[in-house]
């Protein structure tokens, strides 16, 4: 009899171990159910907009909440724009600021310099708005939105001229055209740029020390400037973490609302030129929301922009996710 | 490699070591900037009145009630996320770390991460505000519990997996039920993770804006008066700081501008010690 119960407690998990892993199953589980929840809700409050506006809401560039006219498109180039802007003072600028943290300063020197970095992504989005829109917007009017109009846009202007007689296509390089109000897409951009900077420079801060360094000290060997490893070497080595990176970043840039929302001006309007005002996907949900909130049509429509802006991060992140996993498989086993 | 001079390769690469340090020091640059001005205008507004009073005076008025708003919905939280996020990442860490289904939670988790706040703010509104049919700080709190959760479940897990396989073995080996080994051997030995992993959560949280445009919305009076009515929360909009720097910032009134800057103050300084707490705390233990 002895040796049966013993056998039987063997055999029978403890009942409360099984609870306890179930709990834990449901709750990491809840994570999934969001996700799916999150597509079906905003799929299924933008179906009046869907049926109404079909695909062209994508490129319909109307906004006439009297008239229940709405179009996306001056959203989404709203959000190209800026990101575009942002991505391209960012990266660059997060790539050298990650070769000086590791390969150049001193190693204190640089933890501290890295860690006011972090501070800088602590930072609340909408005290960048506070800070874009009473500081940063009058500084870019005063100082240089002139200068970049004045100066800039002439030289552009000519060269625009210069193509269009080389090769017969007329074409407009209106880039900073127009007096600039401060606020503005390039003041969006900006300011999106620093607040990105801090991920996409963490990032790429870790893929550098991913990097071994016996193939760092390989490159020195042969008489390579730091320069030439870290271009050449380092760069190409982690590459994929680098674009992980990267696509972090743009993620966020996407996404960013309340600093937008205070500097871009929110106006539904398409303009090539980075001076004038604009509007995003996610600063038109800001700041359309309360009047929205009365009309069920129109409300409709800003689900249906958070669906885009859903579906497009989703893609985004995963690509990142995708990125960033095959780096830390690849140094896993390298290291 | 192209073959190139000597002397052009070495401007080449100090010129680029010049352009990595200024982009260094512009990034410091710019945090200072920010900081000095919210500090500077952030102190100019305060005073008994800005600490004391409800907004529903204006700029005569102060920010007590929405101070006390963002607490209330932050615990709340707090208290939604945390615990679902810590149980999730024992999930993970414990039960599925190589297993199909724990990956495909992690996934999620990274990608759940990475969306826009606005969007989860658009997604409590749905589910939420409509099934209430009110804007309430609960509505603000659920939505800040779904962004916290994530990021709970992947701290927990990294601090977790950080405790030794042996510590677990040897409390098994007496004898222990797996959540016992669990609640009090495992999570004692990674209890300074576990706690800055819940503050950066905090931190990160508690300057949000875009959800509770969506859900808490504001308003200029107490969030529940009297105070025992802690219910109104429920069934209310509740007045928070960031949506009043919000509401205050667009105004053409200076003195509410003004007003904004205090609350922005007093947002960054909570949050930034919040972080930097985290960070001693952490290297305290590693020590």
């Amino acid at each position: 009899m002895k040796l049966d119960s013993k056998k039987s407690a063997k055999n029978s998990k403890n009942p409360g171990d099984e609870a306890f892993k179930i709990i834990c199953m449901v709750s990491a589980s809840f994570i999934i159910l969001m996700l799916i929840l999150l597509f079906i809700e905003l799929f299924h409050h933008s179906m009046p907009s869907i049926r109404k506006f079909g695909f062209g809401f994508l490129w319909s560039t109307g906004w006439d909440p009297v008239r229940q006219d709405f179009g996306a498109f001056p959203s989404i180039f709203g959000t190209v724009l800026t990101t575009v802007v942002a991505m391209l003072i960012a990266v660059p600028t997060s790539f050298v600021i990650a070769l000086f943290l590791v390969e150049l300063s001193h190693p204190i020197f640089g933890k501290v310099v890295g860690e006011a970095l972090d501070l800088l992504a602590a930072i609340p989005s909408i005290i960048y708005g506070m800070w874009g829109l009473f500081v940063f917007a009058p500084f870019m009017q005063d100082h240089v939105q002139p200068f970049l109009s004045k100066k800039i846009q002439p030289f552009l202007d000519s060269a625009a001229a210069f193509i269009g007689r080389a090769t017969g296509i007329e074409i407009g390089l209106p880039f900073f055209s127009g007096s600039g109000m401060g606020i503005g897409v390039m003041t969006a951009g900006l300011i999106l740029a620093l607040m990105i900077l801090p991920f996409t420079s963490a990032i790429i801060r870790d893929v550098f020390k991913m990097v071994p360094s016996v193939v760092k000290e390989s490159a020195y060997g042969v008489g390579s400037t730091t320069w030439e490893v870290t271009y050449n070497v380092t760069l190409r080595y982690g590459m994929q973490g680098i674009l992980g990176g990267i696509f972090l970043g743009l993620g966020r840039a996407i996404g960013e609302t309340m600093a937008v929302t205070f500097v871009i001006g929110n106006a539904q309007k398409v303009s090539m030129s980075l001076l004038a005002p604009g509007t995003t996907i996610a600063s038109t949900l800001a700041s359309q929301f309360s009047e929205a909130v009365s009309q069920p049509l129109f409300k409709s429509v800003l689900l249906e922009l958070g669906l885009i802006l859903f579906l497009v991060s989703f893609v985004i992140q995963i690509l990142a996710q995708l990125w960033l996993n095959r780096v830390r498989k690849s140094a896993g086993g390298g290291l | 490699m192209k073959k190139k001079g000597v002397i052009k390769r070495r401007f080449v690469d100090n010129v680029m070591k010049i352009v990595s340090f200024a982009a260094a020091m512009s990034g410091i640059f710019f945090l200072f900037w920010i900081l000095i001005v919210v500090f500077n205008r952030g102190f100019s507004a305060f005073n008994w009145k800005f600490f004391t009073q409800i907004s529903a005076d204006g700029a005569d008025g102060g920010v007590a009630n929405a101070v006390l708003g963002t607490a209330i919905i932050t615990i709340m939280a707090t208290g939604i996320g945390v615990p679902l996020g810590i149980l999730g990442g024992v999930f993970l860490s414990e039960f599925g770390r190589n297993s199909r289904l724990g990956n495909l939670i992690r996934f999620s988790a990274n990608v759940m991460m990475g969306m826009p706040s606005i969007i989860i703010g658009l997604f409590v509104y749905t589910m939420v505000v409509y099934s209430t049919k009110t804007f309430s700080g609960f509505a603000g709190a659920v939505s800040l519990a779904i962004i916290m959760f994530p990021v709970v479940l992947r701290t927990t897990e990294d601090m977790l997996c950080l405790v030794p396989n042996s510590l677990r073995e040897a409390a098994l080996a007496l004898g222990t039920p797996r959540w016992k080994a669990t609640l009090h051997i495992v999570f004692r030995a990674s209890k300074t993770g576990l706690l800055t992993g819940v503050l950066l959560a905090v931190a990160r949280v508690s300057g949000e804006t875009a959800p509770l445009l969506f859900t808490a919305l504001n308003s200029y009076f107490w969030p529940c008066d009297p105070w025992w009515r802690i219910w109104d929360v429920f069934s209310t909009p509740t007045p928070n700081l960031t949506v009043t720097i919000n509401d205050y910032a667009m105004s053409p009134f200076e003195g509410l501008n003004r007003m904004a800057w205090g609350a922005s103050l007093l947002i960054t300084a909570s949050v930034l010690l919040l972080n930097i707490m985290c960070r001693i705390i952490f290297r305290e233990d590693k020590r």
